[in-house]
């Protein structure tokens, strides 16, 4: 059907373009990896030349691991987002079913009222979240943060569920109901598993968020041992700035986890955006 | 489900869980900053002040002039995203889309991968490369014989805000573009090739058939744009510190939020004034908002194929 239009020119056009973003886009990250990985003569001489036998140095990673706590820091970081993501999914995805499933009165209301979220920033209540924390001594710990990214996770996890969850077969459900399921067991055995896409797709956009936030980890657990990763590489890479084999080292440490997770769901994102969930 | 009757918990206790933590920690917070701006610090503490916060961040001359600096760079800021960021976002995605294109998976997940990073890793990466001392950026201009143009753009005054406006485009352009693609990727077939009965093809076909098609995409990012810009934060803090410098050129509303609300070097930090300067970012989106949803959306028409 489109055979027509394919000239040459143009798809070279199409591609030369493509390639030329594609390199503006990876090469920062291209630069920091290959500098982590040699001496500092050589990383001020060839800044652009990759590693040799003769450049090639580690010299920054030890500085990095014999500095900051960097494996304490990634857990913590494990720890908030992967929790935090639970309770987005599973809470997000009872109350999106509450709000497609059934009617009742308020329906409307509530849904606008969830939805108010993905427009304000949770960032504008700071002030009253600290002093709640505060109150109820949770500053500095994990809970704090988990709490505030579940909060903040929500609105959207809701907008996208209860979208996804208005196409589920009625049959399917009802057919349920006729065998006597409950409407517990209707949600977490029928309707759960046929989201899953969707759920993926909220779980990547909730997920990358909250393991790069700054914000909340600076204000609401500063201390040593609830730092994040992305605090702590941010204090490690201020203490250590004319250092810059560990900078550089610490950078890529900070980049590695991150890409592995993108690359492993960047298919059930893509997926998850073009079948329709964020239009 | 109407023969169900008497009072039907489950409803309940699916929405309760997500409506009460929502409440807490989002709700209630943000009423409550707004409330606190109406509070100042009197002898017993807190005491009722009215607006007189308000007529403080916008009458002090000291304040005033901080507060409307931010406003004027988040201002650019954003138009900088509007112009770049999404015509740019709105490109890729054509080219991606036009079927037949080889290798598009790599390109569209090459291209989102600065998205994914933290800003302190996009904060660092570039004024390393920008830095004058480690010469990435300079030796590159000389190779194409313009070394002439060099400059320590994040430490001037004039052209700090500009370049780190353009980073957080290189950083998210990744967003518009994967929205804008699924939204052409959603144009029937039928249509297009109605067009190219019609003989619109090319150019002609992306600005009078697709362009027309996507515009409520475009709206939606652009809101989102908005939003994500008047509170950001992160890469100014990380790139030029809490006291956005050089001389304040690159302080958004985010940062003059952070500073006011914690302190820095002699001034003391402020919980009321933090909660006036919220309160005014919220009021800011507020109408961004309200613009986009009664201005902008009614008037875009939906197609529904």
């Amino acid at each position: 059907m489109s055979s027509a239009r394919h000239s040459l020119p143009r798809s070279i056009a199409a591609h030369g373009i493509l390639i030329t973003y594609t390199l503006i886009a990876l090469f920062p990250v291209f630069v920091i990896v290959i500098n982590s990985f040699k001496s500092r003569q050589a990383i001020f001489r060839e800044p652009l030349a990759l590693p040799t036998r003769e450049t090639f140095d580690l010299i920054g990673f030890q500085t990095v691991l014999a500095q900051g706590d960097f494996f304490q820091y990634f857990q913590n970081s494990m720890i908030v987002t992967v929790a935090s993501l639970f309770f987005v999914l599973l809470f997000g995805a009872m109350a999106a079913f509450a709000l497609s499933e059934y009617r009742f009165r308020g329906n409307s209301l509530m849904g606008l009222y969830l939805a108010l979220g993905i427009m304000i920033p949770i960032r504008l209540g700071t002030v009253a979240i600290l002093q709640l924390m505060v109150a109820t001594g949770l500053v500095n710990t994990l809970t704090a943060l988990v709490l505030v990214y579940t909060a903040q996770g929500l609105p959207l996890a809701i907008f996208i569920l209860s979208e996804f969850m208005r196409n589920v077969s009625d049959d399917l459900k009802n057919a349920g109901r006729i065998d006597g399921l409950s409407e517990y067991r209707i949600f977490f055995r029928l309707v759960l598993p046929l989201v899953r896409p969707a759920m993926a797709t909220v779980a990547v956009f909730t997920m990358i968020p909250i393991w790069n936030d700054l914000w909340f980890p600076l204000i609401l657990a500063p201390s040593e041992p609830t730092k994040t990763i992305t605090l702590g590489s941010q204090v490690f890479i201020g203490q250590f700035v004319t250092n810059w084999n560990a900078v550089l080292a610490a950078l890529s440490l900070a980049i590695v986890p991150v890409m592995v997770l993108y690359l492993i769901f960047s298919r059930q994102l893509i997926r998850g955006i073009t079948a329709g969930a964020v239009k | 489900m109407a023969q169900r009757k008497g009072f039907r918990w489950h409803i309940v206790v699916f929405l309760a869980p997500a409506v009460l933590v929502y409440t807490a920690i989002m709700i209630i917070p943000l009423i409550g900053t707004l409330n606190l701006s109406l509070f100042g610090r009197g002898e017993g503490g807190r005491v009722f002040v009215g607006l007189a916060n308000f007529s403080t961040l916008f009458g002090d001359p000291r304040w005033s002039a901080a507060f409307w600096n931010a406003l004027a760079n988040n201002a650019w800021f954003f138009l900088v995203h509007m112009l770049v960021q999404n015509p740019v976002g709105v490109m890729l995605a054509a080219l991606l889309s036009s079927s037949r294109l080889r290798m598009a998976a790599f390109y569209r997940t090459a291209i989102f991968i600065p998205t994914i990073l933290s800003f302190v890793i996009v904060g660092f990466v570039w004024k390393l490369i920008l830095s004058p001392i480690w010469g990435i950026a300079p030796n590159m201009l000389d190779a194409v014989g313009l070394k002439s143009l060099f400059a320590p753009w994040l430490g001037r005054e004039g052209t700090a805000l500009t370049t780190l406006a353009l980073v957080s485009v290189w950083q998210f352009v990744g967003i518009p573009m994967m929205l804008i693609y699924a939204a052409l990727l959603s144009i029937p077939d039928e249509v297009i090739e109605a067009a190219e009965m019609d003989g619109v093809t090319g150019w002609s076909q992306f600005w009078k058939i697709k362009l027309p098609l996507i515009l409520p995409s475009i709206g939606i990012i652009s809101v989102l744009t908005f939003v994500g810009n008047f509170n950001a934060f992160d890469l100014i803090y990380v790139s030029q510190g809490a006291l956005a410098g050089p001389n304040f050129a690159t302080d958004l509303l985010g940062t003059f939020l952070y500073r006011t609300f914690f302190g820095f070097q002699l001034q003391l930090g402020d919980p009321h004034m933090g909660a006036t300067i919220a309160t005014a970012m919220f009021g800011i989106i507020l109408v961004g908002v309200c613009i986009y949803l009664f201005a902008i959306q009614t008037r875009l028409r939906r197609y529904q194929f």
